[in-house]
Order: C-alpha cells, then structure tokens, then sequence
C-alpha cells in the first residue's frame, strides 16, 4: 500500500477526463436531452391546442346549427304567414271582382230594361198612335173595340 | 486457485494484492518490482502500471461510449445506447439539481465522470479475481491488480483533483478574504476564537478528500479481500460464496461511485456558497 506517483498520474487522468467529458461529452447529450424535453413540452402544449380549439369549432358549430334551424323555423312561420295572407287577399279580391262583376250585371239589367222601357215607351206610343188611328177609321164597335183593346194590351 | 501446495495462502493474498510498479529501485534503478518489498522500496516515485492501465482504459471506456451517444444523440426517438446514456446523464442531472445550489457548467460534466468512471473501475472487480493475475503471470508479468479503485492512490488521486477544485471556487467564489473569514469566523463567530475555529475548519477542510479517498477505497479494497478469500475455498465451493458476494458487490459498485459522486458535488456547493 504505497502512496507513489500513482496519485499524480491518476489526478491528471481525471482532469483530462472531464476536460474531454465537458467539451465533448457533456453538451451533445444535454443538448439533445432538453431539446427532446421541449419538443413534448411543444408537442403535449399543441395537442391541448388543438383539443381546445376542436372543443371551440364544435361549440361554434352547434350554435351556428340552432342558429341555422331557429332561422329555418321563422322563414317557415313568415312563409306561413304570408301565404295565409296571399290566400286572404286573393279571397278579398275575388270576393270584389265578384261583387263588381255582380253589380255591373246589374247595372247592365238596368241598363237593359231601361231600354227595354225606352223602346216600350217607343212602342206604345206608336201604337197608341196607331191605336187611335184605327179607332178613328174602324166604327165604334164595342166588341170590336173590346177586340182592339185587348190586342193593344197583348201587345204591351 | 492458484494456491497449489508450494505456494501458502498468504503468497496467495499478497501476490493478488500487489501492484504492478514500475519505479527507481536504489539498487535496481528505473524496473519493475519482482516483490511487494522492492516496491516499498521504489517510495514515492513509482508508478503502478496496473492501476494507471486499467482507470485510463475504463476512463477511454466512458469516453469512448458516451461520446458516441453523443455524436448520434438526437431530439428524435432514442436508440439504446442513447437510451441507456441519457437515463445516466439524466440521473446525474437529477441529482446535481438537488444537491447542487450555485451555477457552474462544470459541475454536471465533472459529476458525470467521477460517477461513470469510478462505476467502471469497481465494476472490474465482478471479474474473478484469478483471471488476469493467471493470465499476466502466463504472459510475464507479475501482478496485475485490475481494480484501480482498490488502489489507495488511484482513489486519493480522485480526490485530490476534487479537493483541488474546491480550494479553486472557494477562492474564487468567496475570495481570500471570503474564505479566510469563514475558516476563522465559524463556527463561533468570536476574534478570541479565531485559532479554534481555524484548527476546526482547515481539519474539516482537509478530511474531506481524505474521507472521500478512503471510503471509496475501503469498500473496495475489503470487497477485493473477501473475493480473494472466497477464491482459496476448494473450487467447488467457491460459487455459494462467490454469488452471493458478487451479487452484493453489484449494489456496492453502484453505491460507492454514486456516494463519491455526490459527496464530490456537495462540498463543490459548499465551496460556492456566500455567508
């Protein structure tokens, strides 16, 4: 158990073995180590991104679908709506047509015994005209006036 | 078991803990030493072959491998050895977060080496005590001790490079000032005091590569024993030993290199603190 120059060789051993493991060793591997360590620290922070983010675009597209189906049901309620209220004026407006149609039938019965009595009036004066002519000319036969009469009134 | 009926079991325990040194013999001068007096002899300016040899060629083992993790490291899905690299890096990352409060980009390098490579170096001893000391002795040689880490000097030399750094950021950290103030002013901040608390700290200071040295080689030098012990059983019955205690030293590699590890990083954090 000799204490010798053993002791030196060994000390200058050692301090060129952490030299070399300081310059060469030690920092390709820690290096590769912490990068690692960050790239899944990166990796771990984007996939709760991402969950996050899919969790937002669901929530966004469930509103956008009530949205979308609240929207539908009022276009149906306003088409409703509306179409009630085309059948009402279209009813309204038929009612009206009718109505003047009907009271231009009207007007046109009126207008045509109007004539009618025109013409009427027309008649009876020319055969009243006539009438008395005949009754001028024919004797004054009570029967055959009576006959006359009678004509006269058929013919009114 | 190499301890035959001419050779006696203390040869034995001897030979298997005797270093390989080369060093300057007074009669021999500059050679190996054939015997663990020659070596004593050799004093301080020899070198043990064996323990440099096999911490250098476990230290280029970590180097080797982990520089390749490195090289092909990529932000991508890991491979194995890039799995297997960066489960250590990060254990050594872990551990300096919570012991280590300063800043210093030295630290984790540092604490990644002492803690690999001294788990190298205990794990050689996993490998039968017989196998190279039989095979060296084949080829010429006479002792080979593989385990650098059951080798006061190899784990003193740790230590010392530690104990190095942290005279280094006590200095620089806190100052001369700094530091002279905190080994003369703590624990009992008093001027009449000032020479006990010196003698306290400056022991304090120096046990800690000293406490570091020694646990680390204890263990290991007293795991080595016992293998070799369990080694001179009939062959037969070495495994219902062996196993056991093979299995045990697999936790006591691990432990040892981490406890080296962090002391090492603890009394580093300390050197960076400011009072």
């Amino acid at each position: 158990m000799n204490i010798n120059m053993t002791l030196i060789g060994q000390t200058i051993a050692f301090a060129i073995f952490v030299w070399f493991c300081l310059k060469y060793v030690w920092p390709p591997i820690s290096n590769a180590l912490h990068e690692r360590q960050k790239k899944i620290a990166d990796g771990l922070d984007a996939a709760s991104r991402a969950n996050r983010d899919l969790e937002l675009a669901q929530e966004r597209a469930e509103q956008t679908l009530r949205e979308s189906k609240e929207q539908a049901s009022q276009i149906l309620e306003q088409a409703n709506k509306r179409s009630a209220q085309i059948v009402e004026e279209a009813r309204e407006q038929a009612r009206a047509e009718g109505e003047r149609l009907v009271a231009s039938a009207r007007s046109e019965i009126e207008q045509e015994v109007n004539r009618a009595k025109d013409e009427l009036r027309a008649q009876v004066s020319y055969l009243a005209v006539m009438g008395a002519e005949r009754v001028l000319e024919a004797s004054v036969d009570e029967q055959a006036h009576r006959k006359l009469l009678d004509e006269l009134a058929a013919e009114l | 078991m190499a301890a035959g009926n001419e050779v006696s079991s203390t040869y034995y325990i001897q030979h298997h803990l005797q270093n390989l040194t080369f060093g300057n013999h007074p009669v021999n001068g500059w050679s190996l030493a054939h015997s663990a007096e020659e070596a004593s002899e050799m004093g301080f300016w020899a070198i043990h072959l064996d323990t440099m040899g096999w911490s250098i060629a476990m230290g280029l083992l970590f180097i080797w491998i982990f520089r390749k993790a490195g090289k092909m490291a990529t932000t991508g899905v890991p491979g194995g050895l890039q799995n297997a690299v960066e489960m250590v890096v990060e254990f050594v990352e872990d551990m300096i977060k919570g012991t280590f409060k300063g800043h210093n980009p030295l630290i984790a390098p540092l604490a990644l080496t002492l803690f690999v490579w001294i788990l190298f170096m205990n794990t050689l001893k996993i490998i039968p005590v017989d196998y190279f000391p039989v095979l060296f002795s084949k080829l010429g040689v006479d002792y080979m001790k593989i385990v650098p880490t059951t080798d006061v000097n190899a784990t003193l030399g740790l230590a010392l490079g530690v104990f190095g750094l942290i005279l280094y950021y006590s200095f620089k950290v806190k100052g001369v000032g700094g530091f002279a103030k905190e080994l003369s002013l703590t624990p009992f901040n008093h001027w009449a005091l000032i020479p006990f608390n010196l003698l306290l700290e400056i022991v304090a200071l120096l046990v800690k590569p000293f406490s570091l040295a020694m646990r680390l080689f204890g263990n290991m030098f007293a795991g080595e024993v016992i293998f070799i012990l369990i080694a001179m059983l009939p062959f037969w019955a070495i495994w219902v030993l062996d196993v056991p205690w093979a299995i045990f030293h697999i936790l006591i590699v691990v432990l040892q290199a981490f406890i080296f590890t962090v002391l090492s990083v603890v009394y580093l954090s300390a050197a960076h603190e400011h009072h």
